[in-house]
């Protein structure tokens, strides 16, 4: 059972990440990747703010659990968890995809403290994950991987690679969330590349699958916790999220894929994530 | 004249370096038997990564691995390593310079049966356009293993291209292998003639036949064709009356490429490639054969070298 508190911490996380986001990191007239940002907020919070072993003020933490953001163009919203953790200054948020930035379009590990791995071209993050979760289990570390895969990076070939050797390898340190948003840059799934039932695929491909719906906080935790639990196969989290979560103009809407918000839409985006304070 | 197997040297290498530090891991994509890295399968079965035929998939575990502290090799043909798993490279390993070693098996046009789907004839244009990337072409069995051994110390990625065929044994033991370094082959007065990997040995054969023809040739191995030492090219050809590259592999972006590339604003230096003509590989009952067609041989490069001389 995740009690009251847990689930009020990781709600109101959920709506700081958001925050970050609207304000500092895209504010009006850049383009920045709100929708999908938005739209896996509680599972990164949950797992920054929750799940992972890790230390802020050392990144390189030996038995640290491992987060990938495999839909690298996400990356804001690692950026908005890693600045509230303390990975380093707020103020880095507002010079993202400056010249010199710490914060890069896509993530970089030579620059931004607490990201693992360099993610963006679509389709390698879930092999990477592999890789670490096959190199801590050579060193019979305790630590977990964790990464997000897109529903429209699915698209992508070595996504069906990387699911078939986590297999063949018996990897169980490893959980996989698809964050199920149903949209891809150009509009839904169904219209432009339908791909058909997800969960039956992964099942097919034997791993442990659970679905969820991606924007409740408690049964993320329960999902986690679960997956802790499954030996010798790996297991992914389906979690059905909408794109543009929170904003109420985003919402399932694929224009806002990567794009900038006029003066106007930053005005509602602020009030519609206000109205969330409870 | 003794020759060895490079493949061999690789996987012999390979267990070796096992042997000495248990971070080395090695990565295969189905192809064990003939790039051998199967060799550290037998002794290290926890350590060896059977990936199935799924080369960039290959390429980004390989990158977890290291940055779990592993020193990853992997193996396939060069042209799957190069052309399959390219973006796999660029991202997930030299972007953040990892130090994940790529061999490039069955380079040029070693795999001479197989044509043009197998044989690599544009892959060092490829790996050495990627900045943070090491491109090696060993001469001989005993400097492919020098060069896995340097390749494991080096922090960023290397890429390693080994012949197929057994080549004759041009280096000593005793040489101090270093990447980077310039290694003269023969001494020579008219002409230096920069190659590597086979071609080496084609060279080596042009100089004799040129000396009946009173031609001086140098010959040097560039056994490491990035990062290429810019200043030691200047100091070697200078005092000579032209330069003449050979290469095994497209005159595209390869060797004669970087040698242009580093004599760049020299005056009056002369430069001829010998390499392949903006081509595709084929088919061929034996390696000799395909060389001539392509017309990687001691001829090709004297008259190369008469060109330069004017």
């Amino acid at each position: 059972m995740v009690s009251q508190e847990l689930i009020r911490r990781l709600q109101r996380n959920s709506l700081d990440l958001r925050e970050f986001i609207v304000n500092d990191l895209i504010g009006v007239g850049k383009v920045g990747h709100l929708g999908g940002s938005c739209s896996c907020a509680e599972i990164v919070a949950t797992l920054y703010f929750h799940k992972l072993r890790h230390d802020p003020k050392n990144p390189a933490l030996k038995d640290r659990d491992r987060f990938l953001l495999s839909k690298g163009h996400a990356a804001l919203v690692q950026y908005a968890a890693l600045a509230l953790a303390g990975y380093f200054p707020t103020d880095e948020l507002k010079k993202v995809k400056s010249l010199g930035a710490v914060l890069q379009g896509h993530p970089d590990m030579s620059r931004t403290p607490g990201v693992e791995a360099n993610t963006g071209s679509l389709g390698q993050g879930l092999s990477v994950a592999n890789g670490m979760a096959l190199g801590l289990r050579l060193d019979g570390s305790k630590s977990r991987v964790y990464v997000i895969v897109g529903d429209g990076e699915q698209d992508e070939g070595q996504i069906w690679e990387a699911a078939m050797a986590a297999f063949n390898f018996k990897i169980d340190n490893l959980t996989a969330i698809v964050d199920r948003n149903r949209l891809q840059a150009t509009g839904s799934i169904a219209e432009r590349f339908e791909i058909g039932p997800v969960a039956p695929k992964w099942a097919a491909f034997g791993w442990n699958v659970i679905e969820i719906d991606g924007h409740d906080v408690a049964a993320i935790v329960e999902a986690f916790d679960e997956a802790e639990t499954i030996k010798g196969r790996p297991t992914v989290v389906i979690a059905n999220t909408i794109k543009g979560k929170g904003i109420s103009f985003a919402e399932n809407n694929a224009a806002f894929h990567n794009s900038a918000m006029t003066a106007e839409q930053f005005k509602i985006a602020v009030s519609d994530l206000q109205k969330q304070h409870v | 004249m003794n020759t060895q197997s490079l493949r061999t040297a690789y996987g012999e290498t390979l267990v070796e370096l096992g042997k000495e530090n248990k971070d080395i891991v090695v990565l295969e994509a189905d192809l064990g038997k003939s790039t051998m890295s199967i060799l550290f399968q037998n002794v290290f079965p926890d350590r060896y990564f059977e990936m199935g035929i799924a080369e960039q998939n290959m390429a980004s575990t390989a990158a977890g691995l290291a940055l779990t502290g592993k020193i990853p090799f992997i193996s396939t043909f060069a042209v799957f390593a190069s052309g399959r798993a390219y973006d796999q490279l660029r991202q997930t390993i030299s972007i953040s310079s990892l130090n994940v070693n790529i061999c490039g098996s069955s380079s040029g046009l070693s795999d001479f049966g197989d044509g043009s789907t197998h044989q690599a004839v544009e892959d060092v244009a490829i790996m050495r356009a990627i900045p943070h990337m090491t491109v090696l072409t060993p001469v001989d069995a005993v400097e492919t293993r020098k060069m896995v051994r340097a390749a494991a110390s080096l922090p960023g990625p290397v890429y390693i291209r080994v012949n197929r065929n057994n080549l004759p044994v041009y280096t000593s033991e005793n040489l101090d292998y270093k990447i980077g370094k310039l290694y003269t082959m023969k001494e020579g007065r008219d002409v230096v003639v920069f190659a590597n990997g086979v071609m080496v040995s084609i060279a080596l054969k042009a100089a004799e036949l040129a000396e009946a023809q009173g031609i001086s040739l140098k010959v040097v191995n560039v056994s490491t064709v990035k990062p290429l030492d810019r200043q030691a090219v200047i100091d070697c050809v200078r005092n000579f009356r032209g330069v003449v590259t050979a290469e095994e592999h497209s005159v595209i972006g390869g060797l004669g490429s970087a040698i242009a590339e580093a004599l760049r604003g020299v005056k009056g230096q002369p430069l001829e490639f010998v390499g392949i003509e903006d081509q595709f590989g084929t088919s061929a009952e034996n390696y000799e054969e395909l060389l001539r067609h392509y017309g990687l041989t001691p001829a090709a490069i004297i008259d190369a070298a008469r060109r330069v001389l004017g």
